[in-house]
């Protein structure tokens, strides 16, 4: 009789998947429409397994035969992902209440992206990886195409499936090279065949250039972000919201645990590319969202732009470079949840609108919702004092400490020019003549707003020195230190 | 008194009045007076606390005063350090001084929006002030790329016509510049491991790491002063801004790339200012008479005192780099004469403009008749532009020409005809506007200034005469810092020399 494994690690996991089969049939068997208690059980199971998170801890602990692990750096993204989902979920039942578009599937649906999710960030092994990858795929692709009476939701849905499926298919690719060359999928395994100071094969090589670009797809970095501004612009914008935050962090962290815990010692193999993929994103992120005038079209290159700045940090490939990427991702979490809390705010006659021109003169319709969207806006430009400028400044750090200066010259020059689009929009809320007056905020959005506009608004002073102590913990978990 | 945080509570204090601007509610009419009372008071209470600083001071000594220093980033070493010596407790007074003056030029002159409008310049005062007393790059660098937003703001919502234009300018302009400084503070942290401003003084970098930290430093602190070829977002900025914001532009934020130079570059980098000074010298020499000949041609108020305002920043950073006595101290008084004497330009201009609403000069003429307060004052404040003797602006004049005459005599020679230019274009600005007969219309009954006029330019009129007549208080503050600022330029500078020839004998 096989020994069971040790499961109390998994406990967050065991929540949410219990939690989301639960929701799915109590919404079946719930004759009314039950939409509004399932998402608020939903944001439980999440708050719940945030709860487990934190109570197991920093200790490393491999478990599932070497298929998954649990430490410090799991820890921070995992909360990272699960805050994210909340509060965006939070938000949006009202806007599908809104819409009339509210079905009990889609906190379910959220709920197993995430479960997907903290099964991808506690991955050792490309086995556990791609099975949390997919798990969070499929209902990523079904949300996107979740409003399924418009053409635009189900083509940013297909166009997800379709590309998503693709970039899975490199990711299997360059894994099925990497055990052929070397033997293993597992990560610590792989680690310690890569220590001795021999000739990497070619082999290896190849596959890992395959997972960076199925990885670079899943995080949409340059060259590789051709489907973010098609499906942020076509899914609904709650959705589009939390494929912002969310997707985005839990990918990021894997992306640094896939090339930092397997591959860390081939940093010579693959910091170029990285470096590649972080200029590229910077500069799309940089130069393509000046002429866009759909918010959520300009949030989708914003976000490439971020992530090539959060490849800096990675490309550095050392404990700092990691502890950075870490506080960047944590800092823009809470710049895009804010800034899509004015988003979903954005309802004139009874409907949502997306123009960057609706946002005219905000400023003097509604003064509080302007001035926390300003925040948000000089935050994402990187403008001190502001949470954004610390995420850039770790970031840059990172890389002038190591050498990459060039680098840093490079994101920073970027910076200014993505400063130009994000200075477009406080100059349209507060410099130009008012449009039509938007609709009261919903008291959800209106929470997150206020919540995460006062976090960026005075990050220096309370959350930084916290957030990177523990971020630096995560890293150094990662090095296995 | 000493124990107290006198630069934390200086610097801070105006986001109290922040605070309570935001509390305020009620019908419009009230909002808007309470707005402006409590943005007077507060600036005022500002000052009053600043003046603490001023009685407090000890001249004899070059250390840091009124020093406060707490654990900021745990693990960085990067510190919440206030602080201010002989160069910079001079500027945080020019701030805390020009603040409440602002508020009263801004107390009938903005209609719309007076509650933001309030707010916006009492955050700018915090970012003024804590600038100028950091002592940590790292908040230094906060302070002075967190000026920006609300400069923005102002030049953006309350400007003239092509506000926007002028507002992007700005912003990208200075935010292109410092964020090459941002990068050459990254490279000083990895080499010296601390960003904090009086160990970093004590920090030799490589001759070869020098030069590149003083080119990205100098992108920015250009930008800033600003210095041909990278003035022209002033010119735009200026006639943009409401008048307040350009006494601030020209009075504290002109000041903050001259600052910059003289806290980190010189300093610093003392090889590669040697290196650069040719550089900084043949810029400045530039800037001094080209922008003069162009202030010739100006038909806008405001922009002919924008381009002297570059011209006269030119006499400064060639002080500066002088890296004489004379010289240094003259760059630092010309800029407090400057800040002071600019401002109270721009104030002048905004006085006929609230009344005409145009900066033409060609719509203006004989306005002595109508009104002889206004011409008066304006005469002197034109006069200390000039640098006439026994106004603020001779001293600070006299001094650089004199510490440059050590130096260089062609430079000296050449920036001397900056002056005889600057006396041109100011008394041809002052005869086409003051003087003559009054033959416009709607000249004829502009009322002269009011009480709130007369006692928004008073002290400003008070200081021009007693910096002018009666210099040596300021000078003796300056004197220990500048002259320590010396020593230890001449001390690094002999020490590279000698190491010299020994690394060339190891080749």
């Amino acid at each position: 009789m096989t020994e069971l494994p040790n499961l109390i690690p998994l406990l967050p996991e065991i929540v949410l998947a219990l939690a989301g089969m639960a929701l799915l049939l109590l919404g079946v068997f719930r004759s009314t429409d039950a939409t509004r208690l399932i998402g608020h059980l939903a944001i439980l199971a999440f708050a719940a397994a945030a709860v487990l998170v934190v109570i197991f801890g920093d200790a490393r602990q491999v478990t599932m035969n070497g298929l998954y692990v649990t430490d410090a750096f799991a820890v921070f993204a995992k909360l990272m992902v699960l805050g994210a989902s909340a509060a965006t979920l939070f938000m949006a039942l009202k806007w599908m209440e809104q819409e009339n578009a509210a079905r009990f599937e889609y906190p379910v649906l959220v709920l197993f992206a995430v479960l997907g999710m903290c099964v991808m960030i506690s991955a050792n092994d490309f086995l556990s990886l791609y099975m949390g990858l997919e798990t969070q795929s499929l209902a990523l692709y079904l949300i996107a195409a979740y409003q399924r009476d418009t053409v635009r939701s189900t083509e940013a849905g297909l166009k997800y499936f379709v590309l998503g499926a693709l970039a899975s298919g490199l990711m299997l690719y360059g894994v099925s090279l990497v055990y052929g060359f070397t033997g293993t999928t597992n990560f610590e395994s792989l680690a310690q065949g890569f220590e001795l100071d021999q000739p990497v094969p070619a082999g290896v090589v190849v596959g890992l250039v395959f997972i960076i670009c199925a990885l670079a797809f899943k995080v949409s970095a340059a060259p590789f972000h051709m489907w973010t501004p098609d499906v942020y612009e076509g899914a609904p914008t709650p959705v589009t919201a939390f494929f912002s935050v969310a997707p985005k962090a839990a990918a990021v962290a894997l992306f640094l645990r896939v090339m930092v815990a397997p591959f860390g010692d081939l940093l010579a193999q693959w910091q170029q590319v990285i470096v590649a993929l972080s200029v590229l994103s910077m500069l799309i992120g940089g130069f393509a969202a000046i002429a866009q005038t759909n918010i959520k079209r300009l949030m989708a290159y914003s976000s490439i732009g971020h992530v090539g700045y959060a490849l800096v940090g990675l490309a550095v490939g050392n404990t700092e470079g990691v502890g950075a990427v870490l506080v960047y991702i944590g800092i823009y979490l809470f710049m895009n949840v804010g800034t899509f809390a004015v988003i979903l705010s954005m309802r004139a006659n009874g409907r949502p609108v997306e123009g960057l021109n609706d946002l005219s003169g905000l400023s003097k319709n509604r003064p509080v919702m302007a001035s926390a969207l300003a925040v948000m806006m000089f935050s994402m430009a990187g403008v001190p004092p502001f949470a954004g400028f610390f995420g850039k400044f770790f970031v840059f750090k990172a890389a002038v400490d190591a050498g990459l200066i060039p680098l840093a010259v490079i994101g920073v020059l970027t910076s200014v020019v993505a400063a130009f689009y994000y200075l477009r929009i406080v100059k349209i809320i507060y410099f130009d003549d008012p449009a039509e007056q938007f609709e009261p905020i919903a008291p959800q959005a209106r929470l997150v707003l206020g919540v995460s506009s006062i976090f960026v608004a005075i990050f220096f002073v309370f959350p930084l020195p916290q957030m990177v102590m523990g971020a630096s913990r995560a890293a150094q978990a990662l090095f296995g230190g | 008194m000493s124990d107290w945080p006198l630069l934390s509570i200086v610097t801070f204090l105006p986001l109290v009045g922040v605070a309570f601007i935001l509390m305020i509610r009620g019908e419009p009419g009230v909002v808007e007076r309470n707005s402006r009372n409590v943005a007077l008071l507060t600036s005022s209470a500002t000052f009053v606390m600043s003046l603490f600083l001023w009685f407090g001071f000890a001249s004899g000594t070059a250390d840091f005063q009124f020093v406060e220093k707490t654990d900021w980033l745990p693990g960085t070493g990067i510190s919440y350090h206030m602080g201010v010596d002989g160069i910079s407790v001079l500027f945080v007074l020019l701030s805390t001084f020009l603040t409440p003056i602002c508020v009263l030029a801004s107390w009938e002159a903005i209609h719309n929006r007076v509650k933001e409008y309030m707010i916006a310049f009492l955050i700018l005062e915090t970012m003024m002030v804590g600038m100028f007393c950091s002592l940590d790059f790292m908040l230094f660098y906060i302070f002075f790329e967190g000026v920006l937003v609300p400069m923005f703001i102002l030049i953006g919502v309350w400007g003239g016509a092509r506000r926007i234009y002028a507002a992007f300018k700005f912003f990208l302009y200075t935010l292109a510049g410092s964020v090459l400084m941002l990068v050459a503070l990254l490279t000083m942290f990895m080499n010296a491991g601390t960003t904090d401003i009086p160990e970093l003084l004590k920090y030799s970098f490589a001759p070869g790491l020098q030069t590149w930290l003083f080119l990205a430093m100098f992108a920015s602190f250009a930008v800033k002063v600003p210095m041909w070829p990278v003035h022209t977002w002033l010119p735009d900025a200026h006639v943009e801004a409401p008048t307040a914001a350009s006494v601030i532009l020209a009075g504290v934020l002109l000041k903050m790339g001259a600052y910059g130079f003289l806290r980190f570059s010189v300093p610093m980098l003392p090889q590669a200012t040697a290196d650069f000074t040719p550089m900084v010298y043949a810029l400045s020499v530039i800037a001094v008479i080209y922008t003069s000949l162009v202030a010739l041609v100006q038909e806008d108020m405001k922009k002919l005192i924008a381009y002297s305002s570059v011209a006269h920043m030119g006499f400064v950073t060639i002080g500066i780099f002088t890296m004489t006595t004379q010289g240094v101290t003259g760059a630092l008084f010309q800029m407090l004469s400057h800040g002071v004497v600019a401002g109270a330009l721009f104030l002048c201009v905004g006085v006929i403009y609230d009344r005409l609403h145009t900066r033409e000069i060609a719509r203006y003429g004989g306005l002595m008749h109508c009104m002889p307060k206004y011409a008066t004052v304006f005469m002197l404040f034109m006069m200390a532009s000039v640098g006439l003797p026994g106004t603020s602006g001779f001293v600070g004049e006299l001094l650089v020409v004199l510490g440059t005459f050590q130096v260089n005599t062609l430079v000296a020679a050449l920036m001397s005809t900056g002056l005889v230019l600057g006396a041109c274009y100011m008394l041809f600005l002052y005869r086409r506007v003051v003087f003559g007969k009054l033959e416009k219309e709607d000249l004829k009954d502009l009322p002269d200034m009011s009480g709130r006029e007369v006692l928004m330019f008073a002290p400003l009129v008070v200081l021009v005469l007693w910096m002018g007549l009666y210099p040596m208080p300021f000078l003796d503050m300056m004197s220990a810092s500048v002259d320590n600022l010396i020593a230890n330029f001449e001390t690094a500078r002999a020490a590279a020399e000698a190491s010299v020839p020994a690394a060339l004998a190891l080749n």
